[in-house]
């Protein structure tokens, strides 16, 4: 099983063994291609025609094929005519009159006035191979697969959820023919079938190419799907009596070629081609997988997972993807408040800043979430520093599983940790601070993403404060017991930086705006640490990672700009 | 005079003949195991010497046997593919699915004389170093099951089965497998996923072939009932005199299940290539003709799935003159050796042996759309041309043979039945499309008659009441 979470990239080899080459021609034109690449799983394997291919800039149409799924071979899209050098009876290559050798190209054993094709997927190439991917012949072959799988196909594009990112509906305006000859009656089969609490099935619409059922059975581990009927009955379908219900069923709807597969959420909700895409982070686990936002004029609409194959794959969980709506509730904080009246961003900021400034040093403790920021996370440190504060995180612990999920819940652990508001174990210090309240040696404290009552901090000892300052996303027991509110950002509000578990530091951008006064946490903190501690700092995302980077040992190095869309290890 | 050559069959149908081990043993049976297990290493010229299993597995290739399944495949040669070096265990597999239409020849040995096939199977696998071997038998022969499981037992309580085989050291243990009824378990890649308890999907070659990723991802040695057989004879005989039998390329004996528009259908062993088709048809030993008052229409020589042949037809084919010279000479059908070199060359092929005759009385037509109706029911469905084509073509020819015809469907059912064959994952694809590509080609007037006579009919306003979904249903397994 392809595991790429947990599998650590093997450190690189000093010197790289030289990559053997095959030398081909993939249209008539030369090129040398690795002999051996990696397959599903990232086991070296001999390159395919599909990979040598696509080497060469001739991208193989292909339904069942996908590169991190187990091979099926089943679709025949990719069929593409082929050449081998002859061989004489003295085994030696037969020449042509010019020293070139004599190429034989492929055709039926029993009939062969018939060119043959291999599938580009499946078949290995071999030195002096000729590959035709825009022959006649293949072009041929390509048509009738296509004529073949539309017969029976209900052409029901306009209200298909699919239509703008359906294969079928591409392939057939590039590689298809106009009229079909098929004049018989097509197969029906059940429509808009209930597969599982996420899943709505369309069985017409279905290619049977199987990618649900091998990403199901050997990427998630559950043989739930298979295919009953034979022939051109063949129909998709759960186990009988059986929900298909595993934490990954909505990535066989990003793998269906087709719009046989659709997601109940956003199912008939949105065009795709009327979705903004923004490159962002899952914030449910410590996996940090990667994922790109859709959204339309500030409302997001989905989450779809984006290929890191350090960190999640093509892959992501349902738990993760699903766990947008939130950012959307009617009852976010919405209100900068000061002692439960509506305030100024300048005014709370500047009352703040005084009073944490005028503060006995030690008397302010600091817990920060580990959903916020690095960034955020540094800038609560230095204030912390500043104040000789005692900080601390609230550990957020499940189940992990065998394929993505973490046991840590928290998004940046590492982030707290390498930051330094934590040390090793998250929440070590939370029963220190609450003592440090109940003996009044702890008089102001700072949340940032936490409910506290929910850590041992309850309403008694809140109310013993003589200052709480809590900012957060949506009103919890501790922000309505605080004297300042300051309304914060889901991440998909903002930019910034997490690092997983296993210290991947990776960046994620901005897809929506935050409602009413809710302001990025890293713009405030900075206006706050500038006035605490009278220093200036970076007023751009940028300028903070780089700064952060500068004073964050772990760190060292990095800059925004290196990141790149996939992020960077850091050891840990 | 063209005469059966009873090898394999020659205790089947005796009287008194029984499956039971006793009656086998009393007929010499296991003589051939224990002749096998005592084989003395051989050495070769070269100074190199064969171990014992090695002089049984050059005998096989010596012999010339060739697979009696279908492909008519050098079981020999099959067998020094498998790769002995992979540490894995390898498997012998005894491929009993036997399930094309007109086939009859694999279930006589199973029911009359199941010792003969498990005695061709346990030297087979020790020859192979296979410890364990499958007989997948098609799920309709329930009786054919239990007499093999019986007649397991009694070779297990006699020794030839079982651990240290006739105290030879070595192990060699047979299950039997039913099929559940579907005519893709014949298919060796799909029976393979079948008994690992999979839906019979054939699998790609590359990159799995049986003899290197087959059985649980094992060397797997995939081989018919009745190639299975000859093994036990080769041994008796030695591979030279075995080789006898027949002619050259095509020795030894075939069992030809001979069915249709014939007096005496049946099944009747011959040396390969020592009898021709017309005599299978005609001759008194065989067929004894058609009946009465009909004449010859067309032939399926290999089972449904291979081309059929138009009576008149005759072939160039390749013959070595005298002088050693190869020639082409023109050989009519009824004077074509039934072998498989000859079928090749009159473009076909013997295939499962199974010769089905059409007489004058039979519409091409008709027949074609019961041929096409089987394979749209038993196309697994797993890969594009052949899932969507098989039905395609049984949908065109139900309605071409229930009034509902075009003149243009003779061109329509080709362009399908061409855009299947060579480009499917198994030979099902093949064994779809061959019968329209022949049929039509051969007969092309007819169907071009059927479906003119449907349009003028249509033109006059008459014609049947439109209701032709295809019989088949999709829920039949
Ligand atoms: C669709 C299909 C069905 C087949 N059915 C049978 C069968 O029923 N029995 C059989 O022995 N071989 C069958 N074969 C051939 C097998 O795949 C295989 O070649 C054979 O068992 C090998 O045995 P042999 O070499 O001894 O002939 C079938 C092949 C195909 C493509
Ligand atoms: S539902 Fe989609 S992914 Fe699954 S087999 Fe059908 S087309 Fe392929
Ligand atoms: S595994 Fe974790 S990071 Fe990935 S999608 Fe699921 S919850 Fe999000
Ligand atoms: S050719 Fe037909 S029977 Fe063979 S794998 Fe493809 S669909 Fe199945
Ligand atoms: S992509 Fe489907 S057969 Fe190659």
């Amino acid at each position: 099983m392809s595991n790429p979470a947990t599998t650590t990239p093997a450190p690189a080899p000093a010197v790289p063994p030289p990559v053997e080459k095959i030398r081909i021609k993939v249209d008539g034109r030369e090129i040398d291609v690795p002999k051996m690449m990696p397959n599903w799983q990232g086991k070296l394997e001999p390159t395919t025609m599909l990979q040598a291919c696509h080497m060469a800039g001739q991208e193989v149409p292909h339904y069942c094929y996908h590169p991190k799924l187990p091979v099926a071979g089943n679709c025949r899209m990719c069929l593409v005519e082929f050449g081998t050098p002859m061989i004489g009876p003295d085994r030696k290559p037969v020449l042509n009159e010019d020293g070139s050798p004599k190429i034989a190209r492929s055709v039926l054993p029993y009939e062969p006035q018939t060119p043959r094709g291999a599938i580009a997927c499946a078949t290995p190439i071999s030195p002096g191979m000729e590959l035709y991917p825009n022959s006649p012949a293949t072009k041929q072959m390509r048509e009738a697969v296509l004529e073949s799988l539309l017969i029976n196909h209900p052409l029901d594009c306009p209200i298909c959820d699919q239509a703008g990112e359906c294969k079928l509906q591409e392939y057939s305006v590039q590689h298809g023919q106009s009229a079909s000859r098929f004049v018989e009656e097509k197969v029906h089969k059940p429509k808009a079938v209930d597969l599982g609490p996420r899943i709505v099935l369309d069985d017409e619409r279905c290619v049977l190419c199987t990618r649900c059922i091998r990403f199901t059975k050997d990427i998630a581990g559950d043989d739930a799907l298979g295919i009953i009927n034979r022939g051109s009955y063949n129909t998709i379908s759960a186990f009988p009596g059986r929900a298909f219900d595993n934490n990954y069923t909505l990535n066989t709807v990003d793998l269906c070629p087709v719009g046989a597969l659709t997601s109940k959420d956003f199912r008939f909700k949105m065009r795709v081609w009327f979705l903004k895409e923004t490159k962002s982070l899952c914030t449910s686990c410590g996996t940090g997988c990667n994922i790109t936002i859709g959204s339309r004029e500030g409302v997001i609409h989905r989450y779809e997972p984006r290929e890191n194959n350090a960190v999640n794959g093509p892959w992501m969980c349902d738990a993760g993807r699903l766990n947008y709506k939130w950012v959307g509730r009617k009852d976010r904080l919405t209100e900068v408040q000061s002692r439960g009246q509506r305030t100024t961003w300048a005014t709370a900021i500047k009352e703040i800043s005084e009073r944490l400034a005028s503060a006995t040093p030690g008397s302010t403790a600091i817990i920060a979430s580990a959903r916020q920021t690095t960034e955020e996370l540094y800038l609560l440190k230095r204030l912390a520093t500043r104040l000789g504060a005692v900080t601390d995180s609230v550990p957020r612990a499940g189940n992990a599983d065998r394929l993505l999920v973490c046991d840590d819940r928290n998004p940046n652990s590492q982030g707290a940790r390498l930051t330094g508001i934590t040390f090793t174990e998250l929440g070590i210090q939370l029963a220190w601070i609450a003592d440090g309240i109940r003996n009044g040696s702890i008089r102001h404290l700072v949340v940032f993403g936490e409910d506290v009552t929910q850590q041992g901090i309850g309403a008694d000892l809140l109310g013993k404060l003589e200052t709480l300052i809590a900012s957060d996303i949506l009103p919890n027991a501790t922000t309505a017991r605080a004297a300042f509110v300051l309304p914060g950002c889901a991440a998909a509000e903002k930019r910034g930086t997490f690092i997983n578990v296993k210290g991947r530091v990776q960046r994620f951008e901005k897809a929506a705006e935050a409602p009413g006064d809710a302001r990025p946490e890293w713009e405030v903190l900075h206006e706050l640490v500038e006035k605490v501690t009278g220093s200036t700092g970076f007023t751009t995302i940028e300028g903070l990672f780089n700064q952060m980077a500068k004073d964050v040992p772990a760190l060292a190095g990095l800059e925004w700009g290196k990141l790149g869309d996939t992020g960077v290890t850091v050891a840990i | 005079m063209p005469e059966q050559y009873k090898l394999i069959l020659k205790h089947i149908d005796q009287p008194g003949y029984t499956p039971d081990i006793e009656c086998y043993l009393r007929h010499g049976g296991y003589e051939a195991l224990r002749q096998a297990l005592a084989t003395p290493p051989r050495d070769l010229p070269d100074g190199k010497q064969l171990s014992p299993q090695e002089v049984v597995r050059e005998d096989v290739k010596a012999s010339g046997l060739r697979g009696r399944g279908g492909a008519g495949f050098s079981a020999g040669l099959k067998w020094s593919f498998v790769d002995r070096r992979s540490g894995k265990p390898i498997y012998l597999i005894c491929n009993a699915d036997e399930s094309e239409p007109g086939t009859f020849k694999d279930r006589q040995i199973i029911h009359k004389d199941p010792h003969q096939l498990i005695e061709g199977m346990v030297i087979s696998c020790w020859a192979n170093d296979v410890k364990l071997a499958y007989i997948y038998i098609r799920g309709e022969m329930p009786q054919g099951a239990r007499l093999l499981n019986q007649a397991l037992a009694e070779a297990r309580a006699k020794g030839f089965l079982g651990k240290n085989i006739l105290g030879s050291g070595r192990d060699v243990e047979i299950y039997v497998h039913r099929g559940a009824g579907a005519y893709i378990c014949g298919e060796e890649t799909g029976l393979i996923e079948s008994l690992e308890g999979k839906r019979a999907y054939p699998r790609i070659k590359p990159p799995y072939f049986p003899a290197i990723l087959g059985l649980y991802m094992c060397p797997t040695i995939v081989n018919n009932v009745e190639t299975l057989c000859h093994v036990k004879h080769i041994v008796t005989m030695g591979a030279g005199e075995y080789a006898k039998l027949g002619t050259p390329n095509n020795t030894g004996t075939r069992i030809v299940s001979l069915s249709g528009d014939v007096k005496r259908p049946g099944y009747y062993e011959i040396q390969v290539g020592r009898v021709t088709l017309g005599e299978l048809i005609y001759h008194e030993n065989f067929g004894q003709g058609l009946k009465a008052g009909r004449s010859l229409k067309a032939i399926i020589p290999g089972g449904s799935s291979s081309k059929v042949l138009k009576a008149g037809e005759v072939f160039k084919l390749n013959r070595k003159a005298a002088d050693g010279q190869m020639t082409k000479v023109d050989v009519p059908l009824l004077d074509l050796p039934y072998d498989f070199d000859s079928l090749q060359g009159a473009g076909t092929m013997s295939g499962s042996s199974a010769i089905i005759v059409m007489d004058d009385s039979r519409s091409m037509v008709d027949c074609l759309a019961n041929l096409s109706e089987f394979y749209a029911h038993e196309s697994c469905g797993q890969c594009t041309p052949c899932r969507e084509g098989a039905l395609w073509l049984a949908k065109g020819l139900h309605r071409l043979s229930h009034g509902e015809g075009r003149k243009a469907d003779a061109d329509y059912l080709q362009h399908i039945a061409q855009n299947i064959q060579g480009r499917t994952i198994c030979a099902f694809g093949e064994a779809a499309s061959w019968p329209v590509l022949s049929f039509v080609k051969k007969f092309r007037e007819e169907f071009e008659a059927r479906g003119a006579a449907d349009e003028a009919a249509r033109s006059k306003g008459a014609g049947p009441a439109r209701d032709l979904k295809i019989a088949a249903s999709p829920n039949q397994h």
